[in-house]
């Protein structure tokens, strides 16, 4: 386990693969508040990988440091084996990672459809001209979108409401259109940030069944946040835990839970300092 | 019981994403060109060409410019007056430069002139949003006018300080300059409507619009699905500078003949084009028209009623539009944003269910 060159196979039997990112040393400060202190840890092809902690455990810091959003002061973000300039989050979606949002980030203004076609903006590779003749290349991409999007709406089961715009969706769809999204761009690394958080029992099952789904049909890498203890457990391969910006455990859910300071966090047990 | 989805099937997702789904919309699009293009053209006369059917055409284009920019794009504009201002003297100065060369290039031209200016101008957008953008671009439309005012270059040295169109021909009739019979006028900026409302069209429902609308709704959700902020609003700038160029080349050269920039271009007109897309619906083409063709007609209908019927004075009846014009944008702005576009649609929600509504 942890083997960092071949990987591992996990108890139901899918094979782990490489590294695919590798954050290495991450400190991100806002002014003086330290959100993340020096943090390491991979993120391994094919595998779910929580990363859970109490509230302000500087989680969805970790999550807008791989996407771009923040900037670290220090330490490095490896991608693939190769350590990644700083990069826009535009052009970190171009690299193949899709993300939700903790608070949902969806396009109010229009249609379930046309949100989650914007999954697919990355490839679009017809120009303006074309678009605005509606001709050729531009025509045939709208189509092959459309396909790829409604294979994803039949997968999330939203067919149904296709065409509502997104504001008078109720909370649990909103966040299912989100996760749509982000399929949408077929991404090779997908970033869930609390997906299920404020979502009833039935929700949340569906929910989970969603993404060991698309981490089995489709093969995606998934690091997510959680606080709902079981869905971790169930869900996850490995687990990262954070507390007061500090990685205070790494390992298969069984080791994280056995760990005598992961407990103490949990249980809110006076820290060291 | 004729507007009707119910066995009007999809089966291509082409055939769902066209620009009029439901077929009874698609044969009063065709009708309504049919008409404007094949009918109107013989029973016009210089009266209803002048007041309602050219600048309601030209104002369209303008409307459909800055529909993309504020109204998919979600970056607001007072600079749409001096952005016409630009396709005017830049029309003026190609057709004064190349005579012999097509008015309508000249115009589609100006159009791409104006596009390069306003993607200068909308460089800061990128930094700065809302009001202060709202500002930045109200800096611009006072910057274009006096420049357009102070250097005597872009009015060729004329003494008056006014830009004049000479008489251009297409087929060998004239459509600017004096002689040019309304028809004519009528149906070049007919041409230019139908083609800009289509590219505009065809622009928002594709990648190009959903990029606009992200921007517009959430722009730190857009970047993570890889839009570019700065591509996506430089590109709303410059084709939303293209039409309202285009709409001011046609104003100018077209419409009214001869221009001084501050009459013609100065604050108001950006206004009122902003006012048009606000009472038509942002965010919306067809907004673009019914706002222009109400604030279009507005004055005309006023006039008839006031002046003509009640025998009020005309410039009681002129504020009165003023009045009129205000408590709309207010009720627009408050209870409807999307405009008439968005009432329209409603009523044809509830038709489409008519009778039975459950
Ligand atoms: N943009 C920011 N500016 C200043 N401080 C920030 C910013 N983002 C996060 N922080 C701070 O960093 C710390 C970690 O926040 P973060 O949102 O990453 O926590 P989290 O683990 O996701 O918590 P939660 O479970 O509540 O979502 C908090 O103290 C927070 O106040
Ligand atoms: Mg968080």
């Amino acid at each position: 386990m942890n083997d960092r060159q071949t990987g591992y196979v996990t108890e139901d039997g899918r094979q782990i693969g490489d590294v695919m990112l590798d954050l290495r040393d991450i400190t991100l400060r806002f002014g003086g508040v330290e959100a993340i202190k020096n943090i390491s840890f991979d993120i391994r092809e094919g595998e779910i990988r929580a990363i859970i902690g109490p509230n302000g455990a500087g989680k969805s810091s970790m999550l807008n440091v791989i996407s771009g959003f923040y900037v670290p002061q220090d330490g490095s973000v490896w991608f693939h084996g190769k350590k990644r300039a700083p990069l826009k989050p535009y052009q970190v979606a171009r690299q193949g990672i899709a993300r939700t949002f903790q608070n949902i980030a969806l396009f109010e203004g229009m249609t379930v459809l046309d949100n989650i076609m914007t999954g697919r903006l990355n490839y679009t590779k017809s120009g303006m001209i074309a678009q605005a003749i509606w001709k050729g290349k531009a025509e045939r991409e709208e189509t092959e979108n459309r396909e790829k999007v409604e294979r994803v709406i039949d997968f999330l089961e939203i067919q149904a409401i296709r065409k509502t715009p997104v504001g008078r969706l109720p909370y649990g769809l909103k966040k299912r259109v989100e996760l749509a999204r982000a399929l949408a761009a077929e991404p090779k690394l997908l970033l869930l940030d609390e997906p299920m958080a404020g979502m009833n029992v039935e929700e949340k099952e569906d929910m989970s069944r969603f993404i060991l789904d698309v981490n089995d049909e489709f093969g995606t890498t998934i690091a997510l946040i959680e606080h709902d203890m079981g869905v971790v457990m169930d869900l996850s391969d490995r687990v990262v835990v954070m507390d007061y910006g500090k990685k205070i455990g790494d390992g298969t859910p069984d080791e994280v839970r056995n760990n005598q300071a992961v407990i103490d966090a949990y249980l809110g047990v006076a820290h060291d300092e | 019981m004729l507007y009707r989805e119910a066995g009007d099937y999809k089966t291509s997702y082409p055939a769902d994403s066209q620009t009029f789904p439901i077929a009874f919309d698609r044969y009063r699009y065709w009708v309504v060109l049919a008409v404007a293009f094949l009918v109107i053209p013989f029973f016009v006369n210089d009266y209803i060409v002048n007041a309602l059917l050219l600048p309601f055409l030209i104002y369209s284009i303008a409307a459909i410019g800055l529909n993309i920019l504020t109204g998919y794009a979600g970056q607001v504009s007072l600079g749409t007056g001096g952005f016409m201002a630009v396709g005017a003297y830049a029309c003026y100065k190609l057709m004064t430069a190349f005579p012999d060369v097509n008015i309508l290039i000249h115009v589609v031209l100006a159009g791409g002139v104006t596009a390069a200016v306003g993607t200068a101008f909308g460089l800061p957008s990128l930094r700065i949003k809302g009001f202060y953008l709202a500002v930045a671009t109200l800096a611009a439309q006072f910057f274009l006018v006096w420049l357009f005012n102070k250097v005597a270059w872009f009015y060729n040295y004329s003494a008056s300080g006014q830009i004049s169109a000479p008489e251009r021909t297409v087929l060998g009739i004239a459509v600017t300059g004096p002689n040019t019979p309304a028809w004519a006028s009528y149906l070049v900026c007919l041409v230019f409507v139908t083609i800009c409302a289509l590219i505009a069209r065809n622009l928002t429902r594709g990648a190009m619009g959903r990029q606009w609308m992200a921007i517009r709704d959430m722009d730190i959700a857009a970047e993570i699905i890889g839009v570019n902020p700065l591509k996506a609003k430089l590109t709303a700038f410059a084709v939303s500078s293209f039409f309202v160029g285009v709409s001011g080349a046609l104003f100018f050269a077209v419409y009214l003949g001869a221009v001084e920039v501050g009459e013609a271009f100065g604050i108001n007109k950006s206004f009122l084009v902003l006012f048009m897309i606000i009472i038509g619906g942002l965010g919306s083409i067809f907004g673009a028209f019914a706002g222009a063709a109400f604030l279009v007609t507005l004055p005309v209908f006023l006039k008839l009623i006031g002046v003509d019927l009640l025998g009020w004075p005309t410039d009681l009846v002129a504020h009165l539009q003023l009045v009129v014009v205000g408590l709309l944008i207010m009720f627009f702005l408050v209870k409807e944003p999307h405009g008439l576009a968005h009432l329209w649609r409603l009523a044809k929600e509830k038709l489409r269910l008519w009778p039975f509504p459950h």
